[in-house]
């Protein structure tokens, strides 16, 4: 007999295509399961309003739910409450600087304008002494920074609140 | 003549086969030929053999006007699916106008600034400007779908997007105004993400759910579009000569358009005085302020012509708006319906 525990042990499976590292339960974009009569409704929430994984997260979940034998999935999203970064799991902050990300620091970027940005540590040296390159990276919910000690560039994921 | 007389009906049967309205319309037209064709023929038998039949000619006569009725019924339809009239927008109700108008300011702007992926002037910037076009018609996205569901009239957001003319589309002409150099995008960009962030920031009160759920999400990405644009107009015009010059000559040409941005009318009152739109008046002050602050910081200043300019949020839009469309509707002009 399939319980709600099961699939979120299954949707550790389903990763974040442009974050491979990280599951759609560590990165806090499954909002809730509902099981009903054997058929699974998932609710998710997109990190930015123009993120392209949702539609790859969307199959992604529906494909690993059909190969555990679900008969019926819908995958419903929803924009409220907004995600916000505080949504990802300790787990996966672990998985992301593992990774080379720097993991989102619990300080979101001042609105002044100038003002020094956020201090993020070098997810390769752990070194404070690092630099923002640019406030845009590789995807919505990046900022491209540089390690000034280690020399080396780093993605990181940019705390949203 | 037997010929003409089979490719009547056969012409009809083929035209409304194929999977297209206007393909149809031009094989009704085949068969009108062909019938005129074979009454030629038929009088000219007559006439060649000294026939007598009875009333063949006026019984194809009833067939072309049947076949004509036909045509002009087939034909109104298509011009009504596919070049609904101007009054279809007065139709639409005050939510479904509200919400379309900022969906398509952030469609319409979206496609503009992503005309830069691939062309940023340096590769940080290429990234930004794209990242920030990705935002917008994500947003767009989501309002339109929000949009066609109050309309309830069976559009999809996607048909929203690409298969209205340019007379239904309800962005402010700032949004529509060409990429030009740099200094240009940035300066509409500022102009528009500090009216975006007091704009949701008050929609997100909206009685409205969906629409203050959108504006919730929308806002924090909004935050980071106006820090980006806000700095470098602040470079921009505290830095070189030439950036100065550039970035005040885009002050120039755009100032007439912000004023756009407060645009109100009876659908903004009806819905304020429900809880759901925002009181553009009420921002305006806030806007002024920081468009000032950000202004006094980068040393450039307003023009002193307050010439202003509006039009696109009742359909009236310059020149640029149709050739933004022609390329942004191409694929679903070409090949209707299509889906990848």
């Amino acid at each position: 007999m399939v319980t709600e525990t099961d699939i979120w042990q299954w949707l550790e499976d389903v990763k974040d295509p442009e974050v491979p590292v990280l599951s759609v339960v560590d990165l806090g974009v499954v909002r809730s399961v509902n099981l009903l009569e054997g058929e699974a409704e998932i609710i998710i929430t997109p990190t930015y309003s123009g993120c392209p994984a949702m539609q790859i997260i969307e199959s992604g979940i529906k494909s690993k739910l059909a190969e555990k034998g679900l008969k019926k999935t819908t995958v419903t999203t929803v924009l409220s409450p907004a995600w916000t970064t505080d949504w990802l799991s300790e787990n996966g902050r672990k998985k992301l600087k593992e990774y080379g990300i720097a993991p989102p620091e619990n300080e979101v970027d001042k609105s002044v304008l100038f003002a020094k940005p956020t201090i993020v540590h070098c997810p390769i040296c752990n070194s404070e002494n690092t630099k923002m390159v640019s406030q845009f990276g590789s995807t919505s919910c990046k900022a491209h920074y540089q390690c000034n000690d280690c020399r080396e560039p780093f993605d990181y994921f940019k705390c949203l609140r | 003549m037997q010929r003409c007389a089979v490719s009547i009906p056969s012409n009809i049967a083929e035209g409304s086969g194929r999977n297209s309205e206007k393909d149809f319309l031009r094989f009704l037209s085949m068969a009108i030929s062909s019938s005129f064709e074979l009454e030629t023929q038929l009088l000219l038998s007559l006439d060649l053999y000294n026939l007598e039949i009875d009333n063949e000619p006026d019984k194809l006569h009833t067939l072309q006007k049947m076949i004509r009725g036909f045509k002009k019924n087939t034909g109104d339809l298509i011009s009504n699916v596919f070049c609904p009239k101007v009054s279809s927008l007065k139709r639409m109700n005050a939510l479904a106008t509200y919400t379309l108008r900022i969906a398509d300011d952030s469609l319409i702007l979206g496609h503009r600034v992503s005309e830069w992926c691939g062309h940023g002037p340096i590769l940080e910037e290429d990234i930004a400007l794209t990242n920030i076009a990705l935002d917008l018609i994500g947003q767009a996205t989501s309002l339109l779908e929000y949009a066609a569901q109050v309309e309830g009239e069976g559009r999809s957001s996607d048909d929203l997007a690409f298969l209205r003319y340019e007379k239904h589309y309800t962005n402010t002409l700032l949004t529509e105004q060409p990429n030009g150099d740099f200094g240009k995008t940035i300066v509409r960009q500022w102009l528009f993400d500090t009216f975006r962030v007091f704009f949701f920031d008050a929609l997100r009160h909206s009685k409205d759910k969906q629409l203050a759920a959108i504006a919730e999400k929308s806002l924090k990405e909004t935050k980071y579009h106006t820090k980006h644009s806000s700095e470098w107009v602040i470079r921009l015009g505290d830095g070189t000569e030439e950036s100065h010059q550039r970035a005040q000559a885009a002050i120039d040409a755009l100032w007439r358009f912000a004023d756009e941005l407060f645009f109100m009318n009876e659908v903004d009152q009806e819905l304020i005085e429900q809880g759901i739109a925002v009181d553009l008046a009420k921002i305006r002050p806030l806007w002024m302020e920081r468009i000032q602050h950000v202004l006094s910081e980068s040393t450039l200043r307003l023009p002193e012509n307050n010439w202003t300019q509006k039009g696109g949020r009742e359909g009236n839009h310059s020149e640029h708006l149709g050739f933004l469309l022609t390329e942004m509707q191409y694929m679903q002009r070409t090949y209707p319906g299509m889906e990848w």
